[in-house]
């Protein structure tokens, strides 16, 4: 079938991937080793929907999910940080061609690739593209935000390196090969 | 984890009224002008406008008031991180410093540090009843309508709808998921050791995450089966038309939104200083 | 003779990932204005005859096809799942996909957004259905405030709203109480008389179709047209039972009874069936037939004391529910849709808190206890088989709990693998559970609990969707594990189970227990009957039309000797 536009099937999985995003980021996470500190399990989902389905709903889950997830619970939005989850959603999702998780395969190569574009994404997502949009609408102190940034930036990373390939890989598994199933008596 | 969400309340008042894709417009409005401006008689302004809308809408302060808890601690703690890392911002802002106490080195309280803290937080007070009133007043399917009819292209706005219409089923699988793992030994409370946890986490947000990845392919089939995406066009059952109450507040919220960038911008300074 | 509207040519199919085809060479011919039911053992293929007619075969599920599909004389490879959508309206078989719209009046709109109907006439058209259906009060529902029978309505609402030429059920009556089930047949018959729509209907519950007149059935078995006949020569046959597929009772009885069925008896239909040539071999036979029964009652197990729950402050789900469970007995919970049965048994195993009201183990009271604690005790196997499963395989799903438990590798595989065959799921178990049909998918979510062999099972519809033999294979396993003690609590649909294997009932009708008595005592309470939307079975009418002088009586004996007519198998 084709037809112009997105596909009802990216539809659906933006509808789909955004509402588990909030429902990760709001209720979901693991805790570490720091005290007081846990790793949002969200963007690591983020990354697995980016690369299944490609850049434009890996952009618009962050965008969409950001944004309920922040209104749900916090009533307003914080949009510099929004805008960085449309970014990586986005970028992590362009390299999704060259996995092609649908072939089954996610092997050691694979799982390189991945781990290697989703930190220069979002090393310059939340190490600069955060601060610099938090001092230009909020005004708030630079030194604070870069911060800030980069705490953010290094849990994000450390959260798909682990949730993100853990998931890649369990659905890599489920792309059952053609013709594989026979009933063993 | 049942933590309560924010969600439509159902009331008849002049802001339910009011059709969806007004209150989108507003809200947005609104925000420009409270993120862009620094100020204060205009924050004031505006805040004291949204508590007056707050109360029209016969929302009551206590079904929202376990959002406003959580907001009033992340102000806390954001203005605690403001000055522990720039305690001289707001000098270097408004270029004086009345010095109130000293503690130590660049750490002393100034009235201009206080006065800009204060107005980062006043920024906050405008937004939040907007927002609130905008997530509490609107009911979700409307929202959808409303988005594709302020110019986003529908099947986008659906996926919107979609997100909404299945947080509560999601909310529900991760609850029912979890207790069937509980109800066949997995422990999720504290007690187990780190390593074990973070396990205990995964076989459940796996299962989660590829039955929601099921979940497509099912909601996929059944909106396909319905025609869904057929045309470039389609219509909502629950939006709203304009009326003349909406016309009317969208032409006072251009009317405010114009007059706050023309306060605020017209000596090239986003700043209120009342120090000189 | 009318049109073709549907025309299957040696029509063969294959879903990517198998190695056999799931369809083998089908040749089946469907006339406009035709109303043809579907049956078959589950795994047999109904649901994927139904995608290839609806078109998510070969559109959304990828795989080989081979001979012609025609539907109004167009070949289905050529067009696409739109065109297709405009001709066939679908009801799935799988409750959760069915519903788009964030509520009721929303979700039976969705067909006529997409086509651009104007507002004011959507919401005409929206009102004729819900009135067609019975939901008027319920418009501004949010669908996750309905029952499963409820939501089942709202699934024929959105696909009756549009109008299309054929209306294509995947069980329909899977998940609606008795009296509703009839509701729905009278439902679908009346639509497709009044807009003189072609129907297809799949179905387990034969004899509950048979409630309205259909032209013909199809028997399926392994991907394979088996007989399509009309409904009355394919009761004097014995395909259904070499099929495993439930004859309606009442043929059964007269076929034990020796009587013989020709097609012209009309047997299709009770109120039409013409009884006379068999009235004697009926009252001869149940002379004949003697019962005998025993129960010894042991110490109370389970014990619920005033009991209420809601789960949303203000409104009563469950008011004050009280009884008490024997150690080793068997009982089941019936009542309408939305009645609170499956929250009564979440609440016992913990999955809910109680507002009030107590939950007594053994005499020790369990009400705080965690879920984790009470699953040491109570198995509980959840309605929805989705909501329970959670890995990707079938085996390592249900070895899931032992492993958990620490169960020995050796120990843990035997008791799995003993577990699975009974469900009829061995030769699956190195699938994923992607690849299995609906009621397979419920079985293997019987067998993640069967496995764990606890104190006290609940089983939430353990029979929904599944075929004769499957149904006597959990049920005589059940049974067993009963004997050896364990205590067993079903909430069932099916009044012949209820009869058959359980000796008492509790009665549920909105959030309150208004009977607990045993199943037959149920069954013949008219005002019962009527309260909890249950039915009474077609042995009992026929009983009497027979003149026999003890009609409960009768049923009983039925079920005995139909027990055993059965354990052939095992
Ligand atoms: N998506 C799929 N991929 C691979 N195999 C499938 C798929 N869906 C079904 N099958 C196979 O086809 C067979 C028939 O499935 P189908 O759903 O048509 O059965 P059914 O007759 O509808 O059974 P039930 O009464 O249990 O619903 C199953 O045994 C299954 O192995
Ligand atoms: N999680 C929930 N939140 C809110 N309401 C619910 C929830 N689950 C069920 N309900 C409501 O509680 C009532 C009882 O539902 P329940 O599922 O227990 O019915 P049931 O007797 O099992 O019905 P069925 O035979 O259709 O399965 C229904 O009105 C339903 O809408
Ligand atoms: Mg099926
Ligand atoms: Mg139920």
């Amino acid at each position: 079938m084709n037809r112009k536009g997105l596909s009802v099937k990216t539809i659906v999985a933006i509808g789909i991937g955004a509402a588990v995003f909030v429902i990760l980021n709001n209720y979901v996470s693991i805790p570490s080793p720091i005290p007081n500190t846990k790793i949002q399990t969200s963007y690591g989902f983020l990354a697995l929907m980016a690369v299944v389905f490609g850049p434009i709903a890996g952009g618009l889950i962050g965008l969409i999910g950001h944004a309920l997830s922040d209104t749900t619970s916090y009533g307003s939005v914080w949009w510099s940080w929004v805008v960085v989850s449309v970014f990586v959603g986005f970028f992590i999702g362009l390299v999704s061609k060259k996995i092609n998780i649908e072939s089954g395969i996610f092997g050691v190569r694979q799982i390189v690739t991945f781990n290697l574009v989703q930190f220069i994404v979002q090393a310059a997502g939340w190490f600069l593209i955060a601060p610099t949009l938090d001092i230009l609408i909020y005004a708030e102190p630079s030194n604070k935000v870069f911060v800030q940034g980069l705490f953010a930036g290094i849990a994000n990373i450390i959260s798909v390196a682990i949730i993100g390939t853990i998931l890649l890989i369990a659905y890599a598994r489920t792309r059952g090969k053609t013709g594989s199933l026979t009933k063993d008596m | 984890m049942a933590v309560e969400m924010l969600s439509y309340i159902k009331r008849t008042s002049p802001v339910h009224e009011l059709s969806g894709a007004t209150k989108l417009i507003l809200f947005i409005m609104w925000s420009s002008a409270a993120m862009l401006t620094y100020d204060t008689r205009i924050l004031l302004f505006l805040f004291i406008m949204s508590i007056a809308i707050f109360m029209v809408s016969k929302i009551h302060f206590r079904e929202i008031s376990f959002v406003l808890y959580f907001i009033l601690f992340f102000l806390l703690l954001n203005n605690m991180a403001i000055y522990i890392f720039s305690p001289q911002e707001g000098v270097r802002i408004y270029g004086t410093s009345h010095v109130l106490v000293d503690i130590a080195g660049r750490y002393n309280v100034t009235m201009e540090q206080l006065f800009y803290q204060f107005n980062i937080t006043i920024k906050y007070f405008v937004v939040i009843p907007a927002a609130l009133l905008f997530i509490v007043t609107t009911h979700p399917s409307e929202f959808a309508a409303s988005l594709n009819r302020i110019g986003v292209p529908y099947k986008i706005a659906y996926a919107v709808s979609i997100a909404l219409r299945y947080i509560p089923d999601i909310q529900r699988d991760f609850r029912n998921i979890a207790q069937s793992q509980q109800a066949r030994g997995i422990d999720l409370s504290k007690k187990e050791k780190l390593f074990k946890r973070v396990k205990n986490t995964a076989s459940i947000i796996i299962p989660l995450i590829l039955s929601s990845l099921d979940r497509i392919e099912v909601i996929t089939n059944a909106m396909e089966l319905r025609g869904f995406g057929k045309n470039r066009k389609r219509t909502w059952y629950s939006g709203k038309s304009f009326k003349r109450a909406d016309y009317f507040m969208l032409v006072l919220g251009a009317c405010i939104l114009g007059a706050t960038l023309l306060i605020t911008f017209h000596d090239g300074n986003r700043f209120y200083n009342p120090f000189v | 003779m009318k049109n073709a509207i549907i025309h299957f040519e040696h029509f063969t199919f294959k879903y990517r990932s198998q190695t056999e085809p799931t369809l083998h060479d089908i040749n089946l011919t469907i006339h406009e204005g035709e109303k043809v039911l579907i049956v078959g053992p589950s795994g047999s293929g109904k649901s994927t005859l139904a995608h290839c007619i609806n078109g998510l075969i070969p559109f959304s599920y990828s795989g080989e096809i081979h001979g012609s599909l025609k539907i109004k004389e167009k070949e289905t490879k050529e067009l696409d799942l739109f065109s297709i959508s405009k001709m066939v309206g679908t009801v799935l078989q799988d409750p959760d996909g069915q519903f788009i719209g964030l509520s009721v009046a929303e979700d039976i709109a969705f067909a006529l957004e997409n086509d651009c109907i104007k507002q004011e006439q959507m919401k005409e058209q929206v009102m004729d259905v819900l009135k067609l259906i019975d939901m008027e009060n319920y418009l501004e529902a949010s669908i996750h405030e309905l029952s499963g029978g409820q939501k089942q309505r709202v699934a024929l609402g959105g696909v009756m709203v549009d109008q299309v030429e054929i209306l294509l059920f995947d069980e329909p009556l899977a998940n609606l109480d008795p009296a509703t089930g009839k509701q729905a047949i009278e439902l679908i018959d009346r639509i497709q008389k009044e807009t003189s729509t072609t129907a297809i209907i799949v179905e387990h519950r034969l004899e509950d179709v048979l409630h309205r007149n259909v032209d013909r059935i199809i028997v399926m078995n392994e991907g394979r047209i088996v007989s399509d006949s009309t409904p009355d020569e394919l009761l004097a046959s014995n395909i259904l039972g070499e099929n495993h597929i439930r004859e309606p009772l009442y043929v059964k009885a007269l076929k034990y009874a020796g009587c013989t069925i020709t097609h012209n008896m009309h047997t299709a239909n009770l109120d039409q069936l013409d009884i006379s040539s068999c009235k004697e071999q009926l009252q001869k036979w149940f002379e004949n037939t003697q019962l005998q029964n025993s129960q010894d009652k042991e110490a109370p197990i389970l014990e619920v004391e005033n009991l209420t729950f809601g789960y949303h402050t203000g409104k009563k789900t469950l008011q004050n529910i009280s009884f008490s469970i024997k150690k080793g007995e068997m009982v089941s919970i019936v009542g309408k849709n939305g009645a609170g049965k499956s929250t009564l048994s979440k609440l016992i195993c913990g999955f809910e808190k109680v507002r009030s009201g107590r939950i007594l183990y053994n005499g020790k009271d369990i009400t705080n206890d965690s879920i984790r604690e009470r699953s040491q005790i109570i198995g509980m196997v959840m309605q929805n088989p989705n909501q329970m499963i959670s890995k990707h395989m079938i085996f390592d799903e249900v070895a899931m709990g032992l492993v958990m438990r620490g169960v020995p590798e050796e120990e843990l595989r035997e008791r799995v693998d003993k577990t699975l065959k009974v469900c009829g799921l061995y030769p699956y178990r190195n699938w994923p559970i992607s690849a299995l049909s609906f009621g397979q998918k419920k079985r293997v979510t019987i067998a993640s609990i069967l496995v764990l062999n606890p104190e006290v099972l609940i089983l939430d519809e353990p029979t929904a969707g599944q075929d004769l033999r499957s149904y006597t294979d959990i049920m005589e396993f059940l049974m067993e594990l009963n004997r050896s003690g364990v205590t067993i609590l079903m909430i069932t649909h099916d009044m012949h189970l209820m009869l058959e294997y359980t000796p008492r009932a509790l009665v549920i009708a909105d959030g309150r227990l208004i009977a607990d008595d045993s199943a037959a005592h149920v069954l013949t309470n008219q005002a019962i009957i009527e309260k909890a939307n249950l039915k009474e079975t077609s042995l009992y009418d026929l009983a009497v039309r027979a003149d026999i002088p003890d009609p409960l009586e009768f049923v009983a004996r039925f079920i005995a000797y139909d027990k055993e007519a059965r354990k052939i198998w095992q």
